[in-house]
């Protein structure tokens, strides 16, 4: 992948001011992501979630972020000011959470927040926004839009759901997706259609996409490249397809903790967590 | 403090911030401590929680802190402004005011705590039952609780209050009769949330009675917003109580409380300020002393932290 | 040991009553592991809330270790011979209660003796230290919380235990302990497990025959060399074969 990264995050931090010392969630990550679907992995307490935040400033109140760098198309994430963070987020890095019942309004139709959506990024008025969501509808694959344009949240399926959730995050034509748990809500044949919408959305321009998961066995066929994080830092990056030839024990522990349909076994192994691992790598 | 206390000290600490418990007593002491400590870290509660203690202190050791007895009569000395042989000044009969104002605490204490003890298990019991039968029941009680709570609670206690007769007996189970229905609704509230939860469920399975569920599982879960309710409602008691003396259904001649004694000194507001002034600061600052308090303990006693 | 004959399990009341199992049946013999897979809206919880009890309002036979229960009253026999073990384990023990009070507790209500000893040696059992019973859920870890689950659900010595996507909250690596405890536990104390899930993965590990159900039906019985080797019959249980390899699925979806 010869071109720039489209993000570029270096050596990042992430604080939590203690009562008797500081907790350090996230200690020195360092990855960049592409045009192609980079998944972060991790358990919970991993801070793979807290890094996906971290990169539209997103933390908790009294949570504090450092890096030496958080690039996104040539411009220092870090330097710049909430406004000009607001102009970014939700347009240029576009969010989408685990589930669609938290992240929708239930008091709109799916309609009009989409709508609502495209009149602040789009500038379009009423009549205009209303076709551009019928027509990002379909761009889903949601086929009666017109009816569904009319619904209430409670009314739609949790894929329909994540579905209306990037139809809205499609609107400004983001360069960057990051995707936090997207499909742990989700029924198991449902994660599959989901998927591959967010293949298809990045088909026209460049597009990097963050996928962030505990989920091993969905990024082995969707994504292409992958970064496991373990207790706040990075212990390995490999190609997705690579994975189960993984060389850190900690990944090879993981995946070989995992009950698999194709590779039956006894028992499955556990994974022995070695201090070793903790151990900062010198930058 | 020589090794042997220093060394008790730091056992205790240790006691109460070792990981490894050993007893169930040390379990619920470290809870408690760290509730406590929690706690203490708002100063406004911290506010409420001393002038609360400064009350109970004073209402105990009220003989030892009265400059006079509070139930003689002089009516030469009747009407004095403070001084130095009568803090507050004396009221229309020549009774030291200070002295009405220190036993008074005593009945104000009385009214809080008689309430407290009554309400609390009368509204969780009917609001939990409520929630945890559901069906029947909980629209019986639950319309009874209604007809509670659609007048006005001052009204209502007045109207018991005039009904069972004068006297403070009567005035606490006025009062309380207008303070359970919010404590059932809170207690239905919680309940409901719970019912369905698997730890209720499991009780069911391994055939846990209605009581040991209420009990058990039910009041450890009601139990901090009941507090924290009843804490806070401890001002419009007072109030109500003081309201009740003040229209002279509650605490009856010669017992100090504050109402009352408000209320006496209403006709001599002009000439003699004191008798009214400062019964009632002292019904203001204990009534927002307990919703300082209530406020704090909702911080500390909020369900996630377990 | 649970025999399932025609059950339909019905929610709600007057119009808005539906119905989430349409007779479905299966037995499970002794020391066997059933599975019951399906996505949410198929009907498998419904299953299990109805044999455990939880639910009430179901038609149809079931017999557990051969005693027939009924929809409305559970003896104290049919409370002895099934236990549950939940998904969520911060919800599934009290959060008030320290951890030993939990799993202590069927053994008071049911008037058990040597009750101290007893919870000592579940917690052993389920490989949690001694003094962790004196802890509260949020001071444990969600494992360690599913642990005390399952000690609390072996107290009684029921032979049949009742899996409630009892690993789909735990993380990958916490789930493998939990797996193997459970086939651990089930081979030192000759337990029968009806375990629902959607995981094909935890299927294909635990069980020995498995019950594909859909909008309240089995769609398919199959067992486990059946499934791992693809010899399925019915598309359903093909597409959630081929979801869980992570092939390819259709797109189009409508309302």
């Amino acid at each position: 992948m010869a071109a720039k990264p489209i993000l570029s995050i270096q050596n990042l931090e992430i604080t939590f001011p203690m009562a008797h010392r500081d907790f350090r969630a996230v200690k020195g990550v360092s990855f960049d992501v592409g045009n192609e679907k980079v998944g972060l992995i991790g358990e919970s307490g991993s801070g793979k979630s807290l890094t996906g935040r971290s990169i539209l400033r997103l933390l908790p109140g009294n949570a504090q972020a450092r890096a030496d760098a958080i690039r996104f198309e040539d411009r220092d994430l870090l330097g710049l000011s909430e406004a000009q963070m607001r102009e970014i987020r939700g347009s240029r890095i576009a969010m989408i959470l685990q589930d669609p019942k938290f992240s929708l309004n239930p008091v709109m139709t799916v309609g009009d927040q989409i709508a609502e959506t495209c009149q602040i990024h789009l500038r379009l008025d009423k009549k205009q926004a209303y076709s551009k969501v019928v027509d990002l509808l379909e761009r889903v694959h949601i086929r009666n839009p017109e009816r569904v344009y009319g619904l209430f949240p409670h009314e739609v399926s949790g894929g329909m759901g994540q579905r209306i959730m990037i139809a809205m995050m499609i609107v400004a034509r983001p360069s960057l997706i990051i995707a936090d748990e997207p499909t742990s809500a989700l029924d198991v044949s449902v994660r599959q259609q989901v998927l591959r919408i967010l293949d298809e959305l990045r088909e026209d321009r460049p597009t990097g996409l963050l996928f962030i998961t505990h989920d091993l066995n969905l990024v082995r066929s969707f994504c292409d490249r992958v970064v496991i994080m373990y207790a706040g830092q990075v212990m390995e990056t490999l190609e997705a397809r690579d994975l189960d030839n993984a060389k850190h024990p900690y990944t090879r522990g993981l995946l070989e903790a995992l009950p698999r349909l194709d590779r039956p076994r006894e028992r499955l192994s556990v994974l022995k967590r070695d201090p070793e691992w903790l151990k900062e790598t010198a930058k | 403090m020589n090794t042997q206390q220093q060394s008790l000290g730091a056992r205790v600490t240790l006691w109460l911030h070792d990981e490894n418990v050993t007893s169930r007593r040390q379990a619920i002491a470290q809870r408690w401590f760290s509730g406590l400590v929690a706690l203490l870290g708002s100063p406004i509660a911290v506010i409420g929680l001393v002038i609360v203690l400064l009350l109970i202190v004073v209402a105990i050791f009220a003989p030892l802190l009265a400059t006079h007895d509070p139930y003689v009569q002089d009516l030469t000395r009747a009407l004095l402004p403070p001084s130095s042989e009568h803090w507050i000044g004396t009221d229309e009969l020549g009774r030291d005011a200070w002295s009405r104002l220190v036993y008074g605490t005593r009945t104000t204490l009385y009214i809080t705590a008689l309430v407290t003890v009554t309400v609390a298990p009368i509204g969780f019991i009917i609001g939990a039952v409520s929630g945890y039968v559901g069906g029947a029941v909980d629209t019986a009680l639950m319309r009874l609780t209604d007809i509670f709570l659609a007048f006005p609670s001052l009204v209502l206690a007045l109207a018991f209050a005039a009904a069972l007769g004068p006297g403070i007996g009567n005035a606490v189970l006025a009062i309380a009769l207008t303070v359970w229905p919010p404590i059932a609704r809170l207690a239905r509230a919680e309940t409901l949330t719970v019912r369905s939860s698997d730890y209720v469920a499991s009780a069911k399975l391994q055939g846990a009675s209605l009581f040991r569920i209420l009990w058990w599982h039910l009041v450890p879960i009601c139990l901090p917003s009941i507090v924290v309710r009843l804490t806070l409602n401890m001002a419009s008691v007072i109030l109500t109580a003081a309201g009740l003396g003040f229209l002279g259904l509650g605490a009856q001649p010669p017992t100090a409380e504050w109402g009352a004694m408000a209320a006496a000194g209403r006709q001599y507001l002009i000439d003699a300020w004191w008798l009214t002034t400062f019964p009632g600061l002292a019904i203001l600052i204990v009534s927002l002393a307990f919703n300082l308090l209530g406020d704090g303990l909702r911080d500390v006693l909020d369900p996630r932290n377990g | 040991m649970i025999e399932v004959e025609n059950l339909f399990v019905h929610y709600g009341r007057g119009a808005s009553r539906f119905e989430a199992v349409s007779g479905v049946s299966f037995k499970v013999e002794r020391g066997e592991t059933y599975g019951l897979v399906g996505e949410s809206g198929s009907g498998k919880s419904s299953v299990m809330n109805a044999i455990a009890g939880r639910h009430e309002d179901w038609e149809g036979t079931i017999h557990l270790a051969s005693s027939k229960v009924l929809p409305r009253k559970r003896s104290r026999a049919d409370r002895l011979n099934v236990q549950i073990v939940f998904q969520d384990p911060y919800g599934s023990v009290h959060p008030k209660h320290p951890v030993g009070q939990s799993i202590e507790e069927p053994l008071v209500i049911n008037r058990a003796p040597n009750r101290q000893a007893r919870v000592a040696d579940l917690l052993k059992n389920v490989g949690l230290p001694g003094h962790f019973r004196y802890r509260f859920p949020h001071q444990i870890s969600g494992g360690q919380r599913q642990r005390v689950s399952i000690a609390r659900a072996l107290a009684l010595g029921s032979p049949i235990m009742l899996l409630d996507e009892p690993t789909s909250a735990l993380d990958v690596s916490v789930q493998a302990e939990i797996l193997n405890l459970l086939q651990d536990l089930k081979q030192k104390n000759q337990l029968t497990y009806l375990i629902v899930t959607h995981d094909m993965g935890v299927v294909a590990h635990m069980c020995d025959r498995i019950g594909v159900m859909k909008d309240g039906v089995i769609v398919e019985e199959l067992t486990k060399a059946q499934l791992i080797s693809g010899q399925v019959k019915h598309p359903y249980t093909r597409e959630l074969r081929a979801a869980s390899l992570g092939e390819e699925a259709s797109l189009e979806i409508s309302v």
